[in-house]
């Protein structure tokens, strides 16, 4: 647990050096994604404890989300005076969004998923 | 009762209170949902922002305070994110299979989300920080908090516009994908975390390992063509 997390953080931290460091407009963290992915490849696969480590985290990534969902109560006042312009907005940008990278994807991605 | 005054001054002071709080609500959220049977609405990160904040404006508390703790479980979100490498190492021979069709439906996708959200929101008449804090709502938080500050937005309002669209895309996942007919998985997870990212990629992974793949790969591609678009979008769109 404390290895995996351990290598979970590093990445981060490569990450965020090198985002830094080059300038690349991305954030730490996807740059940290994309350095453990090379280690992956590299070494074969992850060990069963970054294995059990990671993907526990990412069963609970909706409680990482709580911290900063609940600083919707410093800017409820905002979200009042434009409730309606979000009520239409969010859904339908996000139903556009979903529809157009589906289909785009169906339609392109001729090739048989043999899993 | 001054004993009672005195201890929650004290806690009130350390990070304790706002950690304790934030998971013991998160383990009551969960049972809850259980409860509701699992309903897209009964969502446990929902349910538990909306008690917290509940909670936060009956005890008069301000954020920050409760901020001092909770920042620990924040935190988690970026060796979280980066765990995102699992699963599409565990699919990497079918990604790099369907590249050719990856890139131009994240393009896509990204390109109307973001341009729709800040045109409806202009014409509906939300002023120009609002319009901009919804640019980069369809990536995962600290990509949205840098991006929304980068362009002139509100990040705390770009983190409240990430946390919405991620439930609304929960919501409109299954009865989308069913009324356009997209059934291949691979498509799926990427419409998933292009639209939603890590909260509707995570609920993929529930289904499905491959969904999880392709949303994994999908949030950290649209972070890249997000922050190149939305400033762009910016200009065009919120003057």
């Amino acid at each position: 647990m404390l290895n995996a997390l351990t290598l979970l953080i590093v990445c981060q931290f490569i990450g965020e050096v090198t985002a830094r460091f080059l300038g690349i407009p991305l954030p730490g963290p996807v740059v940290g994604l994309i350095v453990l992915l090379g280690l992956l490849v590299w070494r074969g696969g992850p060990n069963a404890e970054v294995e059990t480590t990671g993907n526990w985290l990412l069963r609970h990534f909706g409680l990482l989300f709580v911290p900063a969902g609940v600083g919707v109560i410093t800017q409820l006042d905002v979200i009042g005076a434009n409730w309606l312009a979000l009520l239409v907005a969010i859904p339908v940008s996000t139903l556009l969004g979903l529809v157009v990278t589906g289909v785009v994807m169906q339609r392109l991605d001729r090739t048989e998923d043999e899993g | 009762m001054e004993k009672i005054f005195h201890l929650w001054v004290y806690l009130e002071t350390t990070p304790l209170l706002g950690l304790a709080v934030t998971l013991v609500v998160w383990h009551l959220a969960g049972m809850l949902a259980n409860r509701l049977g699992n309903a897209p609405l009964a969502n446990p990160m929902l349910l538990s922002v909306i008690m917290l904040s509940c909670l936060l404006i009956a005890t008069d508390t301000p954020y920050s305070a409760y901020f001092q703790g909770a920042q620990y479980v924040h935190f988690l979100l970026g060796p979280a994110t980066v765990a995102l490498a699992l699963p599409m190492y565990a699919n990497l021979r079918r990604i790099s299979r369907s590249a050719r069709a990856i890139i131009p439906a994240l393009l896509a996708g990204s390109v109307v989300a973001a341009s729709s959200a800040m045109l409806l929101a202009r014409w509906l008449g939300a002023p120009s920080v609002v319009v901009r804090s919804l640019g980069p709502k369809s990536v995962t938080t600290p990509i949205a908090m840098g991006i929304a500050e980068q362009i002139g937005g509100q990040p705390s309002l770009a983190a409240v516009f990430v946390l919405l669209t991620g439930l609304t895309s929960i919501i409109l996942i299954p009865p989308t994908m069913k009324l356009f007919r997209i059934k291949d998985m691979r498509a799926q997870g990427l419409a998933a975390g292009m639209a939603g990212h890590g909260l509707a990629t995570a609920r993929m992974l529930l289904i499905s390992e491959t969904a999880g793949a392709f949303g994994g790969l999908a949030i950290g591609l649209n972070g890249l063509i997000t922050a190149i678009i939305v400033p762009l979008l910016a200009t065009f769109l919120a003057p």
